[in-house]
């Protein structure tokens, strides 16, 4: 029998290995995996490179790691938030690097990553102080910069329901990067605030496919605020 | 003669006379998001979310927030009967992909090609943000630019080229000002409107590219 899940978040990270590329889920603090995070803290592991939409907000899930001085790189469209300021600080000491990507390129090479693609031309930058220095071609009239895939070793996500097959539905706009992350990295490990039998997913709606999914954690919300 | 700027809410409103019944449009962080305020009640018009939203409605009353369903700010907002929900890389396909109508954002300059430029002043110690900004900008089948007319020291935004780092290059169809509504075309910056009581060579001398006027 196919179980993919396991029992506690720290069993789920427990091979993460120094400098590994971890994609972290989530827009700004929806569809972050907060659990998971604090689980990759726990696990110490260190030089990693963070891939996320931000930067991290406040002192929790993200802008710990960041305050943990785990994280070696950050690739991102948007690290400056009004409570960016852990962040802000390593990132003017020099303490961080960034690579700073436009939104749509950082999702479009995430996806080619999982689909399989060796590179695409986007039209997105094209001129810009973000493109220099990369290849560009001129298709139909119109022009484009050549964009590599992002991918990982692991992808930490968070869903709002799954099953021991690995299968994911997702909340509202809580759904985000998750998808296109579950498929770009060579482990994917879901938070899930429910763990549900299998069958119970309708078969038309589910988003991501357990083929994508390596590992489940239940993560109950606290309190009921949600 | 006196001429009175237009405030923010007048802006915008001038912006929402512009979006038809069944566009799909983006709003900008900041200045644009206004513009939603001012549809008025009846017109559907379907507003994007680089996060992953069509549908979207506007704040949810106090007490009612659902931190999984927030704006491109990062602010609560509700969806519409008929919403959706999608991920990150479709997101940006209905962005890069030429199926939204209209895009507005707001800019730090304009230049008389339609060079835009919003995400950074190239500040030393700036922390540079991009975001959505480079795609929607190339991505739209019309990128309008909200925006005030001249700096806060009274320096034109509107330029013959840009020195901060541009976002897209020729990119942008219509600038809306507190001043006037200038169209972006291959003949060169076209005044279609301004204020009452502003001369056009008064808008030109507050404009650093050559205005046509069409009168």
């Amino acid at each position: 029998m196919i179980d993919k899940t396991v029992a506690r978040p720290a069993d789920a990270l427990a091979d993460v290995p120094d400098g590994a590329t971890v994609m972290i889920g989530g827009f700004g603090g929806a569809g972050q995996p907060a659990e998971l995070i604090e689980a990759l803290i726990e696990q110490g592991a260190r030089e990693l490179t963070i891939v996320n939409n931000n930067a991290g907000n406040g002192e929790t899930g993200l802008a710990a790691l960041l305050k943990a001085g785990r994280v070696r790189k950050i690739v991102c469209s948007f690290p400056r938030q009004a409570d960016s300021h852990v962040f802000d600080a390593l990132y003017r000491a020099g303490r961080i690097e960034l690579e700073l990507v436009p939104q749509g390129n950082l999702a479009e090479r995430i996806r080619a990553a999982g689909a399989g693609i060796g590179a695409f031309f986007t039209p997105t930058g094209f001129g810009t102080e973000l493109a220099r220095g990369r290849e560009t071609r001129r298709i139909d009239g119109r022009d484009y910069v050549l964009e590599y895939p992002i991918r990982a070793d692991f992808a930490l996500l968070r869903a709002e329901r799954g099953d021991r097959w690995g299968n994911l539905v997702y909340r509202k706009a809580a759904r985000n990067f998750n998808p296109i992350m579950a498929t770009a990295a060579a482990c994917t490990v879901a938070q899930v605030r429910e763990i549900v039998p299998l069958g119970a997913l309708d078969p038309e709606v589910i988003v991501t496919p357990g083929i994508f999914v390596n590992r489940l954690v239940t993560v109950p919300p606290a309190g009921a605020a949600r | 003669m006196a001429h009175r700027k237009l405030n923010r809410d007048a802006m915008a409103a001038r912006v929402a006379r512009d979006i038809p019944e069944g566009a799909y449009v983006n709003l900008g962080i900041g200045l644009p998001t206004l513009v939603a305020n001012h549809l008025p009640t009846g017109r559907e018009v379907f507003l994007h979310s680089e996060n992953g939203i069509l549908g979207m409605g506007p704040a949810p009353p106090a007490g009612e927030e659902d931190w999984d369903l927030i704006n491109a700010g990062k602010q609560p907002v509700t969806l519409l009967t008929g919403g959706a929900y999608f991920h990150h890389a479709d997101s940006f396909a209905m962005m890069r992909g030429g199926h939204l109508d209209i895009c507005v954002l707001g800019a730090f300059q304009v230049a008389a090609n339609g060079d835009l430029a919003n995400w950074s002043t190239g500040a030393a110690d700036a922390i540079p943000a991009v975001g959505g900004a480079m795609d929607l900008a190339v991505g739209a089948k019309a990128t309008y630019v909200m925006m005030e007319h001249t700096t806060k020291g009274g320096e034109p935004k509107i330029v013959e080229r840009c020195t901060y780092p541009l976002t897209g290059v020729a990119c942008v169809k219509r600038i809306y000002t507190d001043l006037a509504v200038i169209d972006v075309t291959p003949g060169g910056l076209v005044a279609l409107e301004w204020v009452p009581g502003l001369s056009f060579r008064e808008l030109q001398a507050l404009t650093a590219a050559p205005l046509v006027s069409p009168r």
